[in-house]
């Protein structure tokens, strides 16, 4: 499901497997028990970078799992008990005492893209994969505290607009133009490539 | 007055009269609130609306004769009071609409009118013989919320401040560099079809027009907090 390496002040979080990465109850949970020990080993200089292995990086909420209770009651329960258990990660993710930063070397949907921008900086591909808010298209509204964390992080009205009102499937080129990632690289090496090094500054930054 | 007509899953709403300024009094607005419960009333999923206008106007703000006409100073703030609560029920019956709505700015477009504009999702414009004019701060009028609350959730960064305390006079061009519009066009024919073919485009997606409706007051809940609405979560996946 997901690692947690640590490489000097490096924390390097990531979510294994060729898969999804959807969100069910089990990753969230593995997620916040790595998350916890990343913070409990924080010094100065600390840098956590969140990678993804495979073509994902994560693809939102487990829709199958929701299903899987068996009516349209149970899946929707399932669903609002995800967002619940979601929250504490982007809580988490947000008081890490430390810079944070996500290599988005695959698709973030969803949940997914939510958990990209819950970082203090974002890497994205240039070549593959999408940021995309699919709630308008599967007719579900969002959290409130996905709607907040958006209206942080994105001061542009159009583009918050155009995510969630229009399902806009953003490549990197456009996510870095219109300001939602910090920088976007051919290739998933340049990417991670790119993150090390962003760390390494940001490291240094605070050890001065 | 206005208009609504429907064509196909496409409501186009069009201010009509006269009336060359398509200036806002009561007649005009319950006008424009009835055609917008009217449009609600009818299945939602996979529509669209655009608003459009004809002439040298778009929308020219409140009709100001109507109000200095009042007997008294103090049936003039009376009238003119009205009017601001007329503009909120507006935007309350905008931001509540279950379908992507598009402003296809024709012409000029002052205080209020500007106001009608951003209460659409999207907004396109001329790009000449048409102008933006916040005129309130040169004629020494207050925005009040929730009207403020609006400008903040539409339009971001120094383009409000330049909309808002500059009396600046924004042409198409502009408006599209500030992130106000989306695109502008050349004519008024040219930016009403442009305005009807993305309606279309939108209206394609098929999306469920209560939810929409929810998620567009998830976005702008700011201003929802302000006009006293909440937004309903909606967790069922209609996949």
């Amino acid at each position: 499901m997901c690692t947690l390496e640590k490489r000097g002040n490096l924390f390097i979080l990531t979510l294994t497997g060729e898969d999804q990465h959807r969100f069910n109850p089990d990753l969230i949970s593995s997620l916040l028990d790595l998350l916890s020990q990343v913070k409990a080993q924080a010094t100065s200089g600390s840098v956590l970078i969140t990678l993804a292995q495979g073509k994902f990086f994560s693809y939102g909420f487990d829709l199958d799992w929701a299903q899987a209770a068996g009516s349209e009651r149970g899946a929707a329960k399932r669903l609002q008990d995800m967002a619940d258990l979601f929250k504490p990660v982007i809580a988490t993710l947000l008081s890490l005492p430390m810079p944070t930063i996500a290599a988005i070397t695959g698709h973030a949907v969803a949940a997914g893209f939510t958990l990209a921008l819950s970082h203090d900086y974002l890497i994205m591909r240039k070549d593959r994969g999408i940021l995309w808010m699919p709630e308008v298209d599967i007719a579900v509204t969002l959290p409130d505290y996905i709607n907040a964390l958006f209206k942080e992080k994105i001061g542009d009205a159009s583009v918050r607009r155009d995510l969630f009102l229009r399902g806009l499937k953003m490549k990197g080129d456009e996510a870095e133009k219109r300001g939602v990632v910090k920088a976007a690289y051919d290739g998933e090496a340049e990417v991670r490539e790119a993150s090390v090094c962003l760390a390494e500054l940001r490291e240094k930054e605070v050890a001065r | 007055m206005c208009s609504l007509e429907k064509r196909g899953n496409l409501f186009i709403l069009i201010l009509t009269g006269q009336n060359g300024e398509h200036r806002l009094n009561p007649n005009l607005f319950s006008s424009i609130i009835s055609a917008l419960s009217r449009a609600k009333a009818q299945p939602t999923r996979g529509s669209a609306l655009v608003t459009v206008s004809h002439g040298k106007f778009f929308c020219n703000g409140f009709d100001l004769d109507w109000v200095n006409a009042a007997g008294s100073d103090e049936e003039t703030q009376q009238r003119f009071n009205l009017l601001l609560d007329y503009l909120k029920q507006l935007v309350l019956a905008f931001i509540s609409l279950p379908m992507p709505t598009i402003a296809a700015v024709n012409g000029h477009a002052a205080a209020g009118g500007i106001v009608l504009a951003l209460c659409h999702d999207y907004v396109l414009m001329r790009r000449h013989r048409s102008v933006l004019y916040m005129i309130d701060l040169d004629l020494g009028i207050k925005i009040p919320e929730p009207f403020m609350a609006l400008f903040r959730a539409k339009i971001s960064g120094s383009a409000r401040r330049d909309l808002l305390l500059r009396g600046l006079k924004i042409k198409g061009e502009e408006a599209l560099k500030m992130g106000i519009v989306e695109a502008v066009y050349d004519g008024e024919e040219e930016v009403t079809n442009a305005g009807i073919k993305m309606a279309d485009d939108l209206a394609k997606r098929n999306w469920h027009g209560e939810v929409y409706a929810e998620i567009r007051k998830g976005l702008y809940s700011e201003l929802c907090d302000i006009l006293g609405i909440a937004s309903i979560p909606i967790a069922t996946p209609k996949l």
